[in-house]
């Protein structure tokens, strides 16, 4: 947005030594923050012997990816009982539907005036901000009194407590919440005379929501699709919480599958945290662009 | 509050004295049971998973329950509060101390993540890069960001801190303390133990990215007019800093302070993935733990920890919000 406004110079620039000391200085923190990725991968590539005898920081007798293959079988990651496709059957349908209900939220908040519109928006971002400890125990009670059918979970407990809904709902419940506070800065950027147009040509409710305000809200839908997605993937206290005993376990909670109660096997671990780390990594690095708009989209307002 | 929402209030005009027009046409039926759904269905979620758990915990936090048989709760007033405050006083105000010590460290790093930010904005060449790689370990789960601290760096046998050491130090496993002081209520000093010392190392990798890149994105959007102004009245890079760009930034500021404050009571990821170090407890740790023992566990002292817990997160929430929403109608 600014680069069109640069043709005067922008900033005050450096003298020159002081330029060298910030090189010097960022290139020494971006090489710090790397050691501790790189060097979880370079164990990753190396057996346990190796590395418990000379150390991660040494030349390697071998490489190979075998830890690799070794994770996913151990960790439990693959098939469709697996904790990979666990935590896609648990991240697609929130994010669905916490963007869809969120847009719902957001549309009614910011395009129309009514009485308590504010007091929810209030609501709803607050609720966002609670700690998941304060709300967990009467949920997890809620959870284990439902009844719910066996064959629509792997756990077969009868009841949600256990099934990778109860997680879904909660997920939809907390995360509406940024999102709606989120879109809604972003809705009140769209200018309210098209909805006036709309509504003079005799637009429904559901049209311009559907066909005019929606369309126009794609990039920010994109940016929070993308944050949420690193974020509910990641997600590691409701995974802990309400999946502890069943078999809906989602890819998180495969860290601990591979730990061995005395003995844990840290090359074989390092493989399976980068098996673990790679599908938001590679989000990250493909759509950076869209990951820090949504998290400034919620920062700065509209 | 569904019924509001269909109430003729919906298509009033807005207060005169904003001049806004007046509305022309009254919206139909079916488009008064559009809005109620939009309205409705997402409020009923949140309210109902968020709000109601939440004044829930507030409640069980006055009873006594075994935490399994519904309405078997008596209540039992103040006494869990109580007992927190004398019987378990030994762990609380540790856990709570360490959550202090995370508010000071993590609001240390936040500056250390907007003096990044400030530098990468001066138009270092490669500045992407740089960013990518600071805001690398956010992306990453705390498991994982657990795992590799644990492994890499601090592991005995092949850590990068033990390199070269004869005798290998167990940073994760000392809980030895760094310094204490008596407090004069208690009958045991408070202090900061040295493997909760070495976690806040691995949260500060987290954190700092995340600030990095929240206040650069703010600093690309002060106009450069401003800063061009500040120079020719003669303000020196400090001056313009402090005077011009940080007042600017304000909305910005309040979210950093909010975001840190709120993780800072929020920790719980790092140190359950690390299986909970002894003398690296916090308040959410507490929570957990009380409410997910054997039998059921101690739900309400569990409760009323996470009601402290809560009580600490909405003064923050509270202020956030006011500044947030001041300047908008209410």
């Amino acid at each position: 947005m600014s680069s069109s406004l640069t043709l005067v110079q922008r900033k005050p620039g450096y003298s020159k030594p002081l330029r060298s000391l910030t090189y010097a200085f960022l290139t020494a923190v971006a090489l710090a923050w790397m050691v501790p990725i790189l060097g979880a991968f370079y164990s990753s590539l190396r057996p346990y012997a190796e590395t418990q005898r000379k150390g991660i920081f040494s030349m390697p007798d071998s490489l190979s990816f075998k830890n690799y293959g070794d994770a996913f079988k151990q960790g439990g990651m693959g098939g469709w009982h697996g904790t990979f496709a666990n935590t896609a059957f648990i991240v697609f349908p929130s994010i669905a539907l916490i963007l869809l209900f969120s847009s719902f939220m957001a549309f009614a908040v910011s395009r129309f005036t009514w009485r308590f519109n504010i007091t929810l928006l209030l609501i709803f971002t607050a609720g966002n901000l609670l700690p998941a400890q304060v709300i967990f125990k009467p949920l997890f009670s809620f959870y284990e009194h439902v009844p719910w059918p066996n064959f629509l979970s792997d756990t077969n407990t009868g009841h949600l407590l256990g099934t990778k809904i109860a997680v879904i709902i909660i997920h939809v419940a907390f995360q509406t919440g940024f999102c709606t506070f989120v879109l809604s800065n972003y809705m009140k950027t769209i200018p309210k005379e098209l909805n006036e147009a709309a509504l003079v040509d005799g637009a429904s409710v559901p049209r311009q929501f559907f066909q005019i305000i929606l369309p126009l809200c794609r990039p920010a839908l994109a940016a929070l699709a993308t944050l949420e997605f690193t974020w509910l993937y990641n997600d590691f206290f409701w995974a802990v919480v309400l999946l502890n005993q069943g078999s809906e376990r989602p890819i998180t909670s495969s860290i601990a599958n591979l730990g061995g109660q005395y003995f844990s096997n840290d090359n074989l671990i390092a493989a399976g945290s980068m098996i673990i780390a790679m599908p938001t990594l590679a989000v990250y690095l493909m759509l950076q662009k869209q990951f820090i708009s949504g998290l400034t989209l919620g920062a700065s307002k509209g | 509050m569904s019924t509001d929402i269909t109430s003729p209030d919906i298509t009033a005009a807005a207060p005169p004295h904003r001049g806004r027009r007046r509305r022309y046409s009254q919206l139909s039926r079916s488009d008064k049971v559009w809005l109620s759904l939009m309205v409705g269905i997402p409020s009923a979620i949140h309210i109902a998973f968020v709000w109601l758990p939440a004044i829930g915990t507030i409640m069980l936090s006055f009873t006594k329950w075994d935490g399994i048989h519904l309405g078997t709760w008596t209540g039992v007033g103040f006494k869990n509060y109580w007992t927190i405050f004398t019987v378990f006083d030994d762990k609380f105000f540790p856990a709570l101390f360490n959550n202090l010590i995370l508010l000071v460290f993590l609001a240390a790093c936040s500056l250390v993540g907007v003096l990044l930010a400030y530098l990468l904005d001066k138009g270092v060449r490669g500045s992407a890069i740089y960013q990518s790689i600071y805001y690398l370990p956010v992306v990453l789960s705390l498991a994982v960001v657990g795992f590799i601290w644990k492994s890499v760096m601090y592991s005995q046998s092949q850590g990068l801190f033990n390199v070269g050491r004869t005798t290998p130090i167990d940073f994760l496993g000392n809980s030895q303390k760094l310094f204490e002081f008596h407090v004069p209520f208690l009958s045991f000093p408070l202090g900061l133990t040295k493997n909760f010392a070495a976690l806040l190392l691995a949260m500060a990798w987290r954190h700092i990215g995340y600030v990095m890149v929240l206040y650069l994105a703010g600093l690309k959007s002060v106009d450069p007019s401003l800063r061009e102004a500040a120079s020719i009245d003669g303000c020196n890079e400090w001056q313009t800093f402090r005077r011009v760009v940080f007042p600017v930034m304000k909305p910005i500021n309040v979210v950093v302070l909010v975001i840190t404050v709120i993780e800072a009571l929020r920790a719980f990821d790092i140190i359950v993935a690390l299986k909970e170090p002894i003398g690296t407890t916090v308040l959410g740790v507490l929570v957990k733990n009380n409410l997910t023992g054997e039998g059921g566990g101690q739900v309400g002292i569990g409760s009323a920890y996470g009601v402290i817990l809560l009580l600490l997160c909405l003064g923050f929430i509270i202020w956030y919000l006011i500044n947030n929403y001041r300047e908008q109608e209410l």
